[in-house]
């Protein structure tokens, strides 16, 4: 009688079960409600669709979009997913279910977060990650929080403007309105005080530099507040550990290990500490268990610590977290192993380094930091309007060249071939000086 | 379900490999400056590079599809079966929706790409907009946050630019009732707000004698879900409205039990001022196994003229998400959408008629999406038997292959058993339940043994979950 897949109700169900309730009609059910408040107009709405008119719109609006070679990072990365894993996580076992509150049936769900937890170890070298966040720059911001409530009497935090901008941003909402004063700072070691809580440092810049952290632990931990590391997890691989930089609690975004760049999201946070400060962890947990038989499983633990328990004392409001972004991530990094993420950086780095020579060659930038090393992201001067320079490759199908504190950056993944560097540099070469 | 016990890391063979890349050798950069044949070696100074050495696990791709398909053979979804989890509205996720999610005109867009490229997506993003302002009354919705606790983070910090936009920054105070959802006052603390509780009455409804007195020039607002966590038509919402307008404050409304409404009231209408919306309860899009979901939050007329939306996500937000119910409200249409809420909340009543007979009731009047029983009327206690809990019976459930209910929760009554069946399940879906229900009845009256050592037929039983948290184990 409705009209729709979604709705299994033939007339005679209705007419059944609204006499088993005892009522005349649907409307009655809803006799509790003021008159006032029911809608009784249409819904300014298109009509109903069928899956092959939806499919058609969404087909014409993609068209809209303009798909492109992406050179440019910034916190969202175009490395390759293989194809395993959107098989795996479009499982519908995986997929349809919440979260997992009956452990005894979602044992699925609790073995990959578990595993989850584990690689964020191994590639932070950290002791304790929780199960995920929504995104690493609100994660970020969690990592300051968390700092706040692991120090006692301390209730400032010192941000580092080499992040990259969506992370200070999110950093900035988050800690605007609770009592935490934030401070800024390109060299984070000038604002330590007594007053300080936590310090979060990027370990690539925005700017792409990687930043030797040599001495900043010991610094921060010297003046009483724990140091927060922000990475990218794919570089890790290659790059030093959080863990040997020192710092008490590592961040980031997972969007790097196998999430497609789907304009900004799902990705996926993560989120691990040193084992002193677990207890102040925020979000969800996965710990190791035996059922009664004496079988090992798995389950949500530590929940003391969490929104639903703590209500007002809560120090974090995170209830859910990104669950299929973890397996996403989880997936990508068993089918990659150490030495397929490692050859992921190589190819990046090695594409990078051809791109930034190449265009240096062009004689259209200048260096922005000479002799400072990088991955595969970096900053050049340009030599020539930049609007200039984004249009002929954005005509071109490229985008790049993404302006940023006066230069512009680009960014080479493991996705974009020789062929394809070299027609973006023929590009710039046909600009003219 | 199949017990399997394996963990990634436990099916690594050094020197295996799952992954298929192309040859680094392509670049000249490599020939002329890294006699190592290491770009990365060549190309950052040993010191920043990693020492210890990176565990992953060494498997090939086979190894990894079939220990996944293993995996997700132990879980439960709104695929495998009926999931009446209250509060969290497990309705059916349309297959069309994941096609269109993947949708590679959309999958490969840049969030940081100019605007003259991504008109597809703005397109997307504009019709979602207008389409939940269609059906909340709302007149717009920022899509930034990432779940509905992230929205309810997001809204409150729009409700304190709006006072401080008004230049009324001593309010500090959001009132919350007491059978609000934990997010609720979680989100407000982590606000910088004080919280401050209002009772139910015994009608299980906001007491608006004693919301009255705690209204004042210090409050911010009043956090309301409505229905409420019982189930039940906040009926009193207009006076409360009115009263907290009065007092200078505003209206947040916690979309988390929109779905009774979808299609007959409009928060807008009732007088809430923000509001946030589950796409992934309201609107159809797959849990996840706890996310990714999407909390876009809304506001009506009295805070357009003062939005500042907050930065609460790196981009965009969850853009997959909003296509996915994008496409859902557009299979809807004006004509369906009318029908979602009516049939959700004829699903709930015709399962609380059909159990009171076995299960306390504490509140008979009409519910919407969902209700609240108080546990067994015979839990089966007894000389030398222990009488059945809750818990017992959510596990009993398992056993017959259901998922259980929300359990303890609201925290009102002490066996809470929260039911929320949603619009998708057909009329023999609902009896085959109903007849579980009143079997484990029968079984708790008889012998409550049985319900305590259930799940029986799970691939594992209880854990120890005290044993779980003393020693906790939290990586391989």
């Amino acid at each position: 009688m409705a009209g729709s897949a979604y709705f299994p109700h033939t007339g005679d169900d209705i007419r059944k079960m609204l006499e088993r309730i005892g009522v005349r009609s649907l409307d009655d059910l809803y006799s509790d409600v003021p008159a006032d408040f029911i809608y009784n107009k249409e819904y300014e709405l298109p009509d109903a669709l069928s899956e092959q008119e939806v499919r058609n719109f969404f087909d014409e609006l993609g068209k809209k979009n303009t798909s492109l070679k992406v050179f440019v990072g910034q916190g969202a990365y175009d490395h390759y997913v293989p194809s395993v894993i959107p098989y795996i996580t479009s499982r519908s076992e995986f997929l349809t279910a919440y979260t997992p509150y009956q452990c005894e049936i979602s044992q699925g769900t609790l073995r990959y977060i578990f595993e989850w937890q584990s690689m964020v170890c191994r590639l932070t070298g950290m002791d304790v990650s929780n199960a995920s966040m929504y995104d690493g720059p609100s994660a970020a911001a969690e990592a300051l929080r968390m700092a706040v409530a692991c120090t006692r009497k301390r209730n400032k935090v010192v941000v580092s403007t080499k992040l990259m901008q969506n992370v200070l941003d999110v950093v900035k909402t988050y800690l605007k309105y609770p009592d935490i004063e934030v401070v800024y700072a390109w060299d984070v070691l000038e604002e330590l005080g007594p007053d300080v809580a936590g310090v979060i440092v990027p370990s690539i810049c925005r700017h792409g530099v990687i930043q030797d952290l040599g001495g900043i632990a010991d610094a921060v931990h010297a003046a009483g507040a724990l140091l927060i590391e922000y990475c990218d997890p794919s570089a890790l691989a290659v790059l030093k550990t959080p863990a040997e930089w020192g710092a008490d609690i590592a961040v980031g975004d997972g969007q790097s290990l196998g999430i497609p760049l789907c304009y900004g999201g799902p990705y996926v946070g993560f989120l691990a500490c040193k084992s002193e400060y677990m207890r102040k962890l925020p979000g969800r947990i996965v710990g190791q268990a035996t059922d009664k038989d004496g079988k090992r499983c798995f389950v949500l633990t530590l929940q003391a610590r969490e929104q639903h328990i703590r209500r007002e004392k809560a120090t974090s409001n995170i209830c859910s977290n990104q669950s299929l972004m973890a397996l996403w991530v989880t997936v990508y990094l068993s089918l990659m192993g150490p030495e397929g993420l490692r050859k992921v950086n190589e190819l990046s780095c090695a594409g990078a380094h051809y791109l930034y020579e190449e265009l240096l060659k062009t004689g259209r930038f200048e260096e922005a930091f000479p002799g400072r090393p990088f991955l595969k992201e970096f900053c050049l001067k340009p030599l020539v309007p930049v609007a200039v320079l984004q249009q002929k490759l954005l005509d071109a199908g490229f985008f790049g060249a993404l302006e940023l504190d006066g230069y512009v950056t680009f960014c080479v993944t493991e996705k974009r071939t020789k062929e394809e560097i070299d027609a973006l540099v023929a590009v710039v070469k046909e600009i003219a000086l | 379900m199949r017990y399997y016990d394996k963990l990634i890391f436990e099916l690594s063979h050094p020197g295996r490999t799952g992954y298929s890349l192309p040859s680094v050798q392509q670049y000249p950069f490599f020939a002329e400056k890294c006699s190592s044949g290491v770009a990365v070696d060549a190309a950052v100074p040993a010191n920043l590079l990693r020492k210890s050495k990176l565990e992953l696990p060494e498997v090939s791709e086979v190894d990894v599809v079939r220990h996944y398909t293993n995996l997700s053979q132990m879980n439960f979804g709104v695929d495998t079966g009926f999931y009446p989890l209250g509060s969290c509205t497990m309705k059916y996720n349309p297959k069309i929706n994941e096609e269109i999610a993947n949708h590679p005109a959309f999958a490969g867009l840049h969030p940081l790409q100019p605007a003259e490229t991504v008109k597809g997506a703005q397109a997307v993003i504009d019709g979602l907009d207008a389409a939940l302002a269609a059906i909340t009354g709302m007149k717009h919705f920022t899509f930034l946050p990432c779940a509905g606790a992230h929205g309810e983070l997001t809204g409150l910090m729009l409700m304190r630019e709006y006072h401080m936009a008004r230049n009324d920054s001593a309010r500090v105070k959001v009132i919350v009732p007491d059978s609000a959802h934990g997010t609720n006052p979680a989100s407000a603390a982590v606000c910088g707000l004080q919280i401050v509780e209002v009772k139910s009455g015994a009608d299980g409804l906001v007491d608006v004698e004693a919301l009255k007195p705690l209204l004042g020039p210090d409050v911010a607002g009043i956090m309301m879900t409505n229905p409420n966590t019982l189930g039940l038509f906040e009926r009193q919402i207009g006076e409360i409205a009115r009263l907290v307008h009065e007092c200078g404050g505003l209206l947040y409304y916690d979309g988390a039990n929109m779905n009774p409404l979808l299609g007959k009231v409009r928060p807008g209408d009732m007088g809430f001022d923000i509001m946030h919306l589950n796409l992934h309860k309201t609107f159809s899009t797959p849990h996840g196994g706890g996310g990714p979901g999407s909390g876009p939050v809304g506001v009506g007329e009295r805070v357009l003229p003062y939005l500042r939306i907050p930065q609460t996500s790196g981009f965009h937000g969850n853009f997959g998400v909003m296509l996915r119910a994008y496409a859902y409200i557009l299979m809807l249409g004006k004509q369906n959408v009318k029908m979602a809420g009516p049939l959700a909340t004829l699903s709930a009543n015709y399962i609380k008629e059909s159990l009171k007979d076995c299960y306390k009731l504490p509140i008979p009047t009409v519910c919407k999406h969902e209700f609240v029983f108080d546990g067994l009327i015979n839990d089966g206690a007894r000389e030398g038997k222990t009488g059945a809990t809750t818990l017992d019976v959510a596990k009993r459930l398992l056993d017959y292959g259901f998922h259980a209910p929300t359990i303890y929760f609201p925290l009102l009554f002490h066996q809470a058993l929260m039911i929320e069946p949603t619009e998708t399940e057909s009329l023999e879906t609902l009896d085959e339940f109903i007849a579980v229900m009143k079997k484990i009845a029968a079984e708790a009256a008889e012998d409550p043994d049985i319900l305590h050592g259930a799940p029986h037929n799970a691939p594992i039983g209880r854990p120890d979950e005290t044993a779980a948290a003393r020693n906790p184990i939290l990586k391989a």
